[in-house]
C-alpha cells in the first residue's frame, strides 16, 4: 500500500521514523479484519506478525509496550490493543475502525457456527470434535497461566508472596465460587498496597 | 441447544452483570469465565454445564478474539438479544476505560502508582487464569468414557504451547480430530 500522498490525504503519521502507517480508516479496518480472521485459538501472535513484521506499522518494542498497558487494563487484551493503535493513528475514529474490523466479521462467523452447531450437535462426530476442541481450549488457557506464572519471579512483591496471592485467588474462584469483583477489590487491593509499600523501600 | 426465554428484567440483569464483570476482567475476558459460569449456570440456571463449556469451545474453534465466547454465551442463554446484552456489557466499560487511560497511562508507566498497580494485580491475574483453565477442563475430564482422552489432550496442549512455537491453530485441529474419532 504505497500510493502517493497527495495534498489533503488523510493518512496517519507513522509511529516512528522508518515505519509505515495506514493510509485511511478503511485500510485500518481491513487490516484488523484480516488479522482477526487468522486468529484461531488466539489473535495476539497473529497481531504481532501482521502489525510488526508484515505491515511494519509499529516496532517490536512499541508492540510490547502497548501490550503491557492493554494487559493491565480490564477487558480483552487484543481488543484493547486494537483500540489503542487505532486511536494513535486516527484518534477516536481510528479506534472505532480498528475495533470494528477486529469484531464485525468474526462475530458473524461465530454466531453462524453457533446456529449450525445447534442444528448438528446430535451427530456424534460433531459433538466429539467440539469436545476435543474444548479440551484444547482449556489447555491453552492453562498454558497462558503457566507462562505468566514465570513472571512472578521478578515481581516486586517477591515470588513467595506473589505465588500466595495467585493461589488464594485460584482457591477462592475455582472452589469457593467467590464473585470476581470481591476478589479484585479485596485480594487485588491488598496486593497493590503491599506492592506500593515495597516499591517505596530503598 | 435451545436457549431459555428470559424476561426483559432478566436480560437487563444479565447486561448489568456483564457491565460489572468488564471492569474486573483483568487478564482478559476469559479470566471472568468462572464468574460467568457461577452466574449463568449455578445461580440462574440459564444454561447447563455442557452448554457453557460448548459455547467456549465453539468460540475457540472460530477465528477472532477470545472475547467472542461472551457473544456465544449470551446467544445460548437468550438468543440474539442475549448476545447483544452480554457483548455490549463486557465491552463497553473496558473500551471506554482503555481509551481514557491510554493517553494518561503511557506517560506515567514508570511511576510508583502504576507499577504498584501492575505488580499487585499480576498474581491475581495468574490465579484467575488457572481458575479459568480449571473450570473449563473439569467437565471434559469428568465426562464418562472420554475423560482420559480429554486429559491427554490438555497435557499435550500444555507441553506443545510451553515447549514449541507451533501455532495454537494446529492444536485446535488436533482436538477436533481426536474428538471426532471419539477418543476425547
Amino acid at each position: 500500500m504505497s500510493e502517493a500522498r497527495g495534498p489533503g490525504h488523510r493518512g496517519a503519521t507513522p509511529l516512528a521514523p522508518g515505519l509505515a502507517a495506514p493510509a485511511a480508516l478503511s485500510e485500518l479496518f481491513l487490516a484488523f479484519t484480516v488479522l482477526a480472521l487468522q486468529g484461531f485459538g488466539g489473535v495476539l501472535p497473529v497481531a504481532q506478525r501482521e502489525l510488526v513484521e508484515k505491515r511494519r506499522w509499529m516496532t517490536r518494542d512499541q508492540f510490547v509496550e502497548m501490550l503491557a498497558v492493554s494487559q493491565v487494563l480490564p477487558g480483552p487484551n487484543v481488543v484493547n490493543l486494537a483500540l489503542m493503535f487505532g486511536d494513535r493513528c486516527f484518534g477516536w475514529r481510528g479506534a472505532v475502525a480498528a475495533f470494528g474490523g477486529m469484531m464485525a466479521l468474526p462475530t458473524l462467523i461465530v454466531l453462524g457456527l453457533t446456529l449450525l452447531y445447534a442444528e448438528y450437535s446430535r451427530i456424534p462426530v460433531v459433538a466429539g470434535a467440539l469436545r476435543g476442541m474444548g479440551a484444547v481450549a482449556a489447555g491453552l488457557v492453562l498454558s497462558t497461566a503457566v507462562k505468566l506464572a514465570s513472571t512472578l519471579r521478578t515481581n516486586r512483591m517477591g515470588a513467595p508472596l506473589g505465588a500466595a496471592f495467585a493461589l488464594a485467588t485460584f482457591v477462592a474462584i475455582a472452589w469457593l465460587h467467590v464473585p470476581l469483583a470481591w476478589i479484585v477489590l479485596g485480594l487485588g487491593t491488598l496486593a497493590m498496597a503491599i506492592a506500593w509499600q515495597r516499591l517505596g523501600a530503598p | 441447544m435451545s436457549h431459555a426465554t428470559l424476561t426483559g428484567a432478566e436480560l437487563l440483569g444479565m447486561f448489568g452483570h456483564f457491565l460489572v464483570l468488564s471492569l474486573f476482567s483483568v487478564g482478559g475476558a476469559i479470566s471472568a469465565a468462572p464468574d460467568m459460569h457461577r452466574t449463568l449456570v449455578l445461580d440462574h440456571h440459564w444454561m447447563d454445564d455442557t452448554t457453557f463449556t460448548t459455547s467456549i469451545a465453539l468460540a475457540q474453534a472460530a477465528p477472532g478474539p477470545n472475547v467472542l465466547f461472551v457473544a456465544v454465551l449470551g446467544w445460548n442463554a437468550a438468543g440474539p438479544m442475549g448476545a447483544l446484552a452480554t457483548m455490549t456489557g463486557i465491552l463497553l466499560p473496558s473500551t471506554v476505560l482503555t481509551l481514557y487511560v491510554t493517553r494518561w497511562g503511557s506517560a506515567r508507566r514508570e511511576t510508583r502508582g502504576v507499577r504498584a498497580f501492575t505488580s499487585g494485580l499480576t498474581p491475581v491475574t495468574i490465579g484467575l487464569l488457572f481458575a479459568t483453565g480449571w473450570v473449563l477442563a473439569l467437565p471434559y475430564v469428568r465426562e464418562p468414557g472420554h475423560g482420559g482422552g480429554a486429559f491427554g489432550l490438555i497435557v499435550v496442549t500444555l507441553l506443545v504451547m510451553l515447549r514449541t512455537r507451533l501455532s495454537p491453530m494446529w492444536l485446535v485441529g488436533l482436538g477436533a480430530l481426536i474428538g471426532a474419532l471419539g477418543w476425547a
